[in-house]
């Protein structure tokens, strides 16, 4: 029987070769805009870290002055303090915790004649790639004692170790970094998470490439690196000094490893808070303790254009469901006496409704079809746009199903009405009228 | 098209007949009008951003960062670099700044105007802060509208020492800092505060864009403030080399001068570009949305105008016969082709209607929940005369069709 339909239906929309291109263009341009949009807010949106998200936390404190102050209503500022970072990783609270700013590292190759470069650099604690399980390639982190004796150690990403070492393993070797050198003793394997989580609020990229260098905090600091974004709360006597300076510079993320260890983490933060108000150096009391993508919803990370584009792309997609209804609707009214034909040789309403349901169907695949083609032209639009996320725009194969889907539901939807109006025709007036 | 009562009423009834065709056009032309608006407007808001003026030379400046240099020897090595930049060829002024605007590259501080105005302080202005090498202010093209810049002795005598604020105590502004500091007053001679820092304004110039913008407050990215600072002083903060020249000449001066500084300073990382594409980089996603805008509208107006042309060809394929008895009793040709466009006017009026109040109500929730102000009332119009316009455009093709049905076609069965 279906088979039949299948016939019908093609015979039909070959009858009308017009209006049949006009319905699926206009179908396949709304799921290509939606599709290429939803491909970029899904890029965007996304979970940087899907197996280890839930359990990173993101504490902050609040070291303003009590102007301003509402109890319970201020959000406390993005970034911490040197003091406050360091009290919290020598707490030890979490699994793990390491503090992090980002800085720009002047590398110097060692080949003759080669020209110092720029590259993204963080300065951490050894935790760092235990709780957010960096991939190495070569060697390995360092250590906290490294950490505390101010080691000159560096973990590198595969490009640069690529760039400079021709992808061998470096471990062991040194990198000449703002004319210092630093001992090499791992390489990670690539890693760019998207977003740059750990970087949104720190002054650097959300999206694109990972970083170059990682260097040891304390070490990085001694030899004068600074960070990308200092926030300053009070008169700053001595803008170097980063470390006793009323400045806000650092990111701290700790790893809590159930409900209950992040209920005591977020009752340790608040007495932490209290107990610096009782010191004198606190006037706030405020804390927050948000886990990975819940602190990247309120840093809103994904660009307001891209959720306008979306939604956009939506309405677009709606205006063409509506035409094919429009059009689908033409088409089978125009067929009244085929049907009353139909009807009157036996076929039941139940008949004629999947007869159209199938013809409607069929204009969705062709639509979807279309529309892959459209979505891929759309994207690779954007991948020539200038945007930091635009070499990440592919279609993958979780979107090209949905294309589909979206094809499907987009034209059956469309198909109801003039399915629903085809099977209650009245037979006799339609033959009557032959 | 004088549309007359008598011929609306058979149309209406004919309508009647065709409700949900019909309401299927209202509907399209109603979503189509309030998209439309809404786009549109958003289109409207990005040019206007990306067309924010900034007084100075942006066609002739050429800028070169150099990074990477020894702190200790800037006091000898910027006059250096300075006089082989000003030995180029076509060269008209050349200077070093911290910051550019539109460079992303913000130095932000707060400022009182009473003695006690400490940082922190909540009644503070927030302001961008560029400090000018000697010279700076002919190099950028500034415009200075009262009192004057910076002499040279104030440039020699500024210095960073550890704090974050210059030691110094002479400042210029822009025009629009000026009034936010002291509204309706002259600011020259008066002194902004950060505890224990306070400056006296000497100029104040024309508005020259932020680091970064406002695009929600344009007025906010006006509030920039200038400080002399001299090469020996400055602790590596001068960032920026800047090079006035002809527009014609930008591009050699940028190469020609990245390749001098490259070469002067080995150690240091180097890197020319011309000031339009610093301007052009900042604004590169809000013309690619503006673009992908238009191409929406485009294509949904297409959309919508095919929509329309299928179902009235439909229409007409249906009444060929009716058509046919009209033409035969008397009717003309232009009463057949101003009864289809009289239909289709009817329809858009109706969408329109409807569209105007969506419009309305997507704008009033892009308000609440992104950074989107009020559409201006005359938006709505202007959609619905383009749907109208588009409707009536639309229909001419199938009214045209129905109006060659020869009067004969009444005779034929069907």
């Amino acid at each position: 029987m279906f088979g039949y339909y299948l016939e019908l239906a093609l015979r039909s929309l070959k009858r009308n070769k017009v209006l049949t291109t006009l319905m699926v263009l206009a179908l396949a341009l709304g799921i290509g805009a939606t599709i290429t949009t939803l491909t970029v807010l899904r890029l965007l949106s996304g979970d940087p870290l899907p197996q280890k998200s839930a359990r990173l936390f993101y504490p902050q404190v609040d070291p303003n002055s009590k102007q301003g102050y509402v109890e319970g209503q201020t959000k406390p500022d993005a970034l911490m303090t040197y003091p406050d970072a360091m009290n919290l990783l020598r707490a030890h609270r979490g699994t793990h915790q390491a503090a992090m700013a980002l800085t720009q590292a002047k590398i110097l190759p060692k080949k003759a004649n080669a020209n110092p470069f720029f590259s993204d650099a963080v300065m951490t604690t050894a935790d760092f790639f235990a709780m957010f399980d960096t991939p190495f390639k070569y060697g390995s982190g360092w250590t906290a004692a490294d950490d505390d004796n101010r080691a000159q150690l560096v973990v590198i990403a595969g490009f640069l170790n690529d760039k400079l070492f021709g992808g061998a393993n470096s471990v062991g070797r040194t990198i000449h970094i703002d004319d210092h050198d630093y001992r090499i003793v791992g390489v990670l394997k690539k890693w760019a998470p998207q977003p740059r989580f750990y970087a949104v609020d720190l002054g650097g990229r959300s999206y694109g490439d990972g970083d170059a260098v990682f260097l040891p905090l304390h070490t990085a600091r001694s030899m004068k690196m600074r960070p990308q974004d200092t926030e300053c709360y009070a008169a700053v006597p001595d803008i170097l000094n980063l470390e006793t300076a009323p400045c806000e510079w650092l990111g701290v993320w700790v790893e809590l490893d159930s409900a209950a260890a992040v209920a005591r983490y977020k009752a340790f933060l608040d007495g932490y808070a209290k107990q610096q108000v009782a010191l004198g150096r606190f006037h706030r009391t405020d804390t927050s303790l948000l886990n990975l993508m819940g602190w990247l919803r309120q840093e809103q990370v994904v660009p307001d254009d891209v959720r306008l584009q979306a939604g956009l792309a939506f309405g677009f997609l709606l205006i063409c469901v509506v035409n094919t209804v429009g059009l689908l609707l033409a088409k089978c009214l125009r067929r009244s006496r085929e049907i009353g034909v139909r009807r009157a040789l036996g076929a039941t309403r139940r008949e004629i409704f999947t007869q159209f349901m199938v013809e409607a169907g069929i204009v969705g695949l062709a639509g979807g079809v279309l529309g892959l083609l459209f979505a891929e032209l759309g994207l690779f639009g954007i991948r020539h746009q200038p945007a930091e996320y635009a070499s990440l725009a592919h279609l993958d194969l979780s979107m090209f199903a949905f294309t589909f889907v979206v094809a499907l539901v987009a034209s059956l939807v469309a198909g109801i009405l003039p399915a629903w109006r085809a099977s209650v025709l009245a037979p006799a007036p339609q033959l009557k009228a032959a | 098209m004088a549309i007359r009562s008598t011929e609306i009423r058979p149309i209406l009834a004919s309508l009647r007949k065709h409700r949900i065709p019909a309401l299927l056009i209202v509907l399209e032309i109603a979503l189509a009008c309030a998209v439309l608006c809404n786009a549109v407007f958003m289109i409207s808001q990005r040019v206007s951003d990306i067309q924010l003026p900034s007084a100075i030379d942006q066609q002739g400046l050429v800028t070169v960062s150099l990074r990477g240099t020894d702190d200790k020897l800037v006091g000898s090595d910027i006059p250096r670099n300075l006089a082989a930049l000003r030995g180029i060829a076509g060269v008209q002024q050349a200077a070093v700044t911290t910051s550019l605007p539109l460079s992303h590259n913000n130095w932000g501080w707060s400022f009182g105007v009473s003695p006690d105005s400490a940082v922190a302080n909540r009644k503070n202005i927030n302001v961008s802060l560029y400090f000018l090498g000697e010279g700076g202010g002919k190099a950028l093209g500034l415009h200075v509208l009262q009192g004057r810049f910076f002499n040279a002795d104030e440039f020699a005598g500024s210095k960073f020492d550890t704090a974050a604020l210059p030691e110094t105590h002479v400042v210029v502004m822009t025009r629009t800092a000026a009034s936010r500091f002291w509204p309706g007053q002259s600011a020259l001679g008066k002194t902004i505060y950060s505890k224990p820092f306070y400056y006296t304004v000497v100029g104040v110039v024309d508005d020259v864009l932020r680091p970064n913008v406002y695009t929600q407050n344009t007025s906010k990215s006006y509030d920039a403030i200038y400080f002399p600072m001299s090469a020996a002083g400055s602790k590596g903060a001068f960032s920026y080399y800047i090079l006035r020249g002809a527009p014609k000449d930008r591009d050699r001066i940028m190469r020609e001068a990245e390749q001098k500084l490259a070469e002067l300073n080995p150690g240091a990382v180097a890197k020319g570009k011309i000031y339009m594409d610093i301007r052009n980089d900042y604004f590169a996603d809000m013309r690619s949305m503006a673009w992908m805008l238009v191409l929406v509208c485009a294509v949904m107006l297409a959309v919508t105008a095919f929509g329309i042309v299928g179902l009235t060809s439909f229409w007409v394929g249906q009444r060929r016969r009716q058509i046919g008895i009209r033409r035969a009793v008397g009717a003309t040709r232009g009463q057949i082709l101003g009864y289809f466009r009289t239909e289709n006017f009817l329809l858009s009026t109706a969408g329109v209607l409807i569209g105007m109040l969506l419009a309305f109500g997507i704008n009033l929730y892009l308000m609440q929940h992104y950074e989107m102000s009020r559409m201006p009332w005359y938006y709505l119009p202007a959609g619905a005369v383009t749907l109208w316009l588009l409707g009536q455009l639309a229909v001419l093709g199938p009214a045209l069709r129905a109006a060659s049905v020869p009067p004969v076609e009444a005779t034929r069965s069907v």
